[in-house]
């Protein structure tokens, strides 16, 4: 019989791992189009780690709209722009052994300090929405829409500065572009576009062989 | 749930947020020759701004949104001076930007989303609200630099301000997230009450570690300063006098947010981080100022060096520290707006007057143009009886009053080297003699000039008369 706790834990290692491991990939891959499928595979992973936290609305919504959408937008913007990747790697493995040593020693002093016992010890409260007998999602909207109002409206005004952004650094006005007149095309009425001709019916010519046909046999 | 009463403690900003929308959709309906309209319109919307921040004022704090948003003394001065640092900033960028085909509402509508950030930041009740607020500032403030496109070193300032922002971000969320691990709660007050029960004091220590390197970032202290140099100098210089001016009272509002009222009571761990960058702050931007020959890079180098005289103010970690910090980010704030504004004022269509040579022999071109850069650069170095000078006193005496002596000291010593490039400007404008073929003048109208002498002018009657402003900030940090 296999201790479900000590599954669960076994669960979380090997999907850390794997995010770890994903995301090193997206910043070493060479190829960027692989460097967004590693991107997929760490958002997959972790979206496997909230499951195990219980959190089922996040990470289906990390799936759906991170992988579904995004990052498929992402590979199409990839693809087109047609980097010259290894320009893009210059100085990259002179640089390798300094930020790995680094990383590593700001690993095991963070480790030591904190504890990885010390972690596993730190209980967390229960589930509030197992407590209040809710389903995730449910519970994840009444906080969201009652103690979380404020910030999710600002979330709503960041996106909005987003638009606002995004459109005065891209949109450009160009002279001399023929547009179509939405404005115009709708008030045409169907008098304006067919004309029907009456034309006196006329017996047609017998057919005349085509004058190119006559070599071929 | 919200009620009234929230949205009433909240209404300075709702307000704001429904009329920069309106700014926006008239701005799409409108002729381009319409647009002066829009800019005294926008001008109104802040000064309203700073009314309803004053009118509706509770006289004591109050929170609101379940703690998310908190309206107290701090906040208020804060906000007031935010708005008015603004409304500076528009009346200076305006004949900079006609000059420049940018006189566009995106501008002004932007800057106000900046300004909304600001204010959320200030008042934050919680973790969650001040990284929204910073969000909201900072990324409006991404497209503010970029926003004059065709310009190469416009955009390079905006990808690298864009890319070490997200960066700092990305270190103050992990700070906030072991915060939250080892205390559980995102409630600032909340936090101030668990963090000394805490059964992970490591984690919260190294929380703190990462908050702090995301608050310096915002700051601009060294080392963590790369950024400030190349956005001044490459943003448009209307967005520059923005991003110099009002995100430091926004910066010194966060760090207070964070460390007093959140983590105040592990201030004998931040009070050694703060100095350390505090003198290297000091050091990085004083001498690094001291080779510098364009103006904006070095008013950035100079931005490092007062973030280093702001950090000796909150290492003292009391009220009166917290007072003089205060005092001394309003006043930087002024004084940013004013330098950045007699540049602005000289700059003209295909003339930036970036570079310090531009202003020799200033004083025979346009005297008083010359007389008003000669009062800014003395406040800035700290020359009395200007604002800047009393600002730096209150420091020096918070830091000594905290034990930090060594740290005045420090800070007196670097003031003396920083006196240096200030007064090469204002020997550069007095004694050198004009560059032939570059005719420089005060540009544009009278609103203008009026205004930015005003602001002058403000720097020494404040620096005359300090007492009722510096009074207002310790009033509001008693009890």
């Amino acid at each position: 019989m296999i201790d479900p706790q000590m599954f669960q834990l076994v669960c979380f290692y090997a999907f850390a791992a794997v995010t770890v491991v994903a995301a090193l990939g997206v910043v070493t891959l060479r190829n960027t189009v692989h460097a967004v499928l590693a991107l997929v595979l760490t958002f997959f992973s972790t979206a496997c780690i909230w499951l195990l936290a219980e959190a089922e609305f996040l990470a289906i919504a990390l799936i759906v709209v991170y992988v579904g959408a995004v990052m498929v937008l992402f590979l199409f913007v990839v693809m087109m722009l047609d980097i010259n990747q290894e320009h893009l790697r210059e100085g990259f493995i002179k640089f390798l052994p300094v930020g790995i040593i680094v990383a590593l020693i700001m690993l095991g002093e963070m480790l030591g300090l904190i504890g990885v016992r010390a972690m596993h010890q730190q209980v967390m409260g229960a589930n509030p929405a197992t407590v209040a007998g809710m389903s995730n999602t449910e519970w994840l909207g009444q906080a969201l829409y009652t103690q979380f109002l404020l910030p999710f409206e600002i979330a709503a005004l960041i996106l909005t500065v987003g638009v606002v952004a995004a459109v005065v650094l891209t949109l450009r006005h160009r002279t001399g572009v023929r547009h179509q007149k939405a404005s115009q095309q709708v008030l045409v009425n169907a008098r304006d576009r067919i004309r029907v001709v009456k034309m006196a019916a006329v017996a047609p010519a017998a057919p005349q062989p085509a004058p190119g046909k006559e070599t071929t046999p | 749930m919200a009620n009234l009463n929230d949205i009433l403690i909240l209404l300075p900003e709702l307000y704001l947020v429904v009329a920069a929308c309106l700014l926006l959709l008239l701005d799409a309906f409108m002729k381009p020759e319409q647009r002066p309209l829009l800019h005294w319109l926008s001008i109104a919307v802040l000064l309203v701004g700073v009314y309803l921040v004053v009118e509706g004022q509770p006289s004591q704090a109050v929170t609101a949104f379940n703690g998310m948003f908190v309206r107290d003394g701090v906040a208020e001065v804060l906000k007031v001076f935010a708005l008015l640092s603004t409304v500076l900033v528009f009346v200076y960028a305006k004949p900079y930007l006609m000059d420049r085909k940018l006189f566009i509402g995106e501008f002004y509508t932007l800057t106000i989303f900046a300004v909304i950030g600001i204010m959320l930041l200030v008042s934050a009740g919680s973790l969650i609200t001040v990284y929204l607020g910073l969000e909201q500032l900072t990324l409006s403030s991404y497209a503010l630099v970029a926003l004059n496109r065709d310009s190469r070193l416009s955009s390079e300032a905006a990808i690298k301000y864009f890319v070490l922002g997200a960066l700092a971000s990305g270190m103050l969320l992990y700070g906030m997230s072991m915060v939250y691990g080892a205390t559980g709660t995102l409630d600032l007050a909340h936090l101030h009450m668990a963090a000394t029960q805490t059964s992970m004091p490591n984690l919260l220590v190294f929380g703190l570690i990462f908050m702090i390197v995301g608050i310096a970032f915002k700051l601009g202290a060294a080392p963590f300063h790369m950024w400030i140099p190349d956005v001044y100098q490459g943003a448009p210089t209307a967005v520059t006098i923005f991003i110099g001016s009002a995100p430091k009272l926004a910066a010194f509002g966060m760090a207070y947010r964070l460390l007093a009222n959140g983590l105040g009571d592990l201030a004998h761990h931040w009070q050694l981080m703060l100095a350390c960058l505090a003198v290297l702050s000091l050091a990085i931007g004083n001498v690094v100022a001291l080779v510098q020959t364009n103006l904006k890079r070095l008013l950035a180098y100079s931005t490092i060096s007062h973030m280093g005289y702001l950090l000796l103010g909150l290492v003292n970690a009391g009220p009166e520290g917290y007072a003089s910090a205060l005092f001394y980010a309003i006043s930087y704030a002024l004084m940013s707006a004013a330098a950045f504004g007699v540049i602005l004022a000289l700059a003209r269509a295909g003339f930036e007057c970036e570079e310090i040579d531009d202003l020799k022999g200033l004083n025979q071109r346009s005297p008083w143009a010359a007389f008003l850069m000669m009062l800014v650069m003395f406040s800035l170095a700290g020359v009395p009886p200007m604002f800047g000078f009393f600002a730096k006193l209150l420091v020096f005496q918070a830091a000594i009053h905290a034990g930090f002596l060594w740290l005045a000291l420090v800070g007196a010593v670097f003031a003396i080297i920083g006196l240096y490039y200030y007064l090469r400007v204002v020997k550069v404008m007095y004694f050198d003699k004009p560059v032939e073929g570059t005719e420089i003048h005060l540009q544009g109208d009278v609103s203008v000039r009026l205004v930015l002498s005003l602001n002058v002018l403000a720097l020494l009657v404040l620096g005359l008369t300090w007492g009722p402003l510096f009074g207002w900030c310790q009033s509001v940090f008693v009890g």
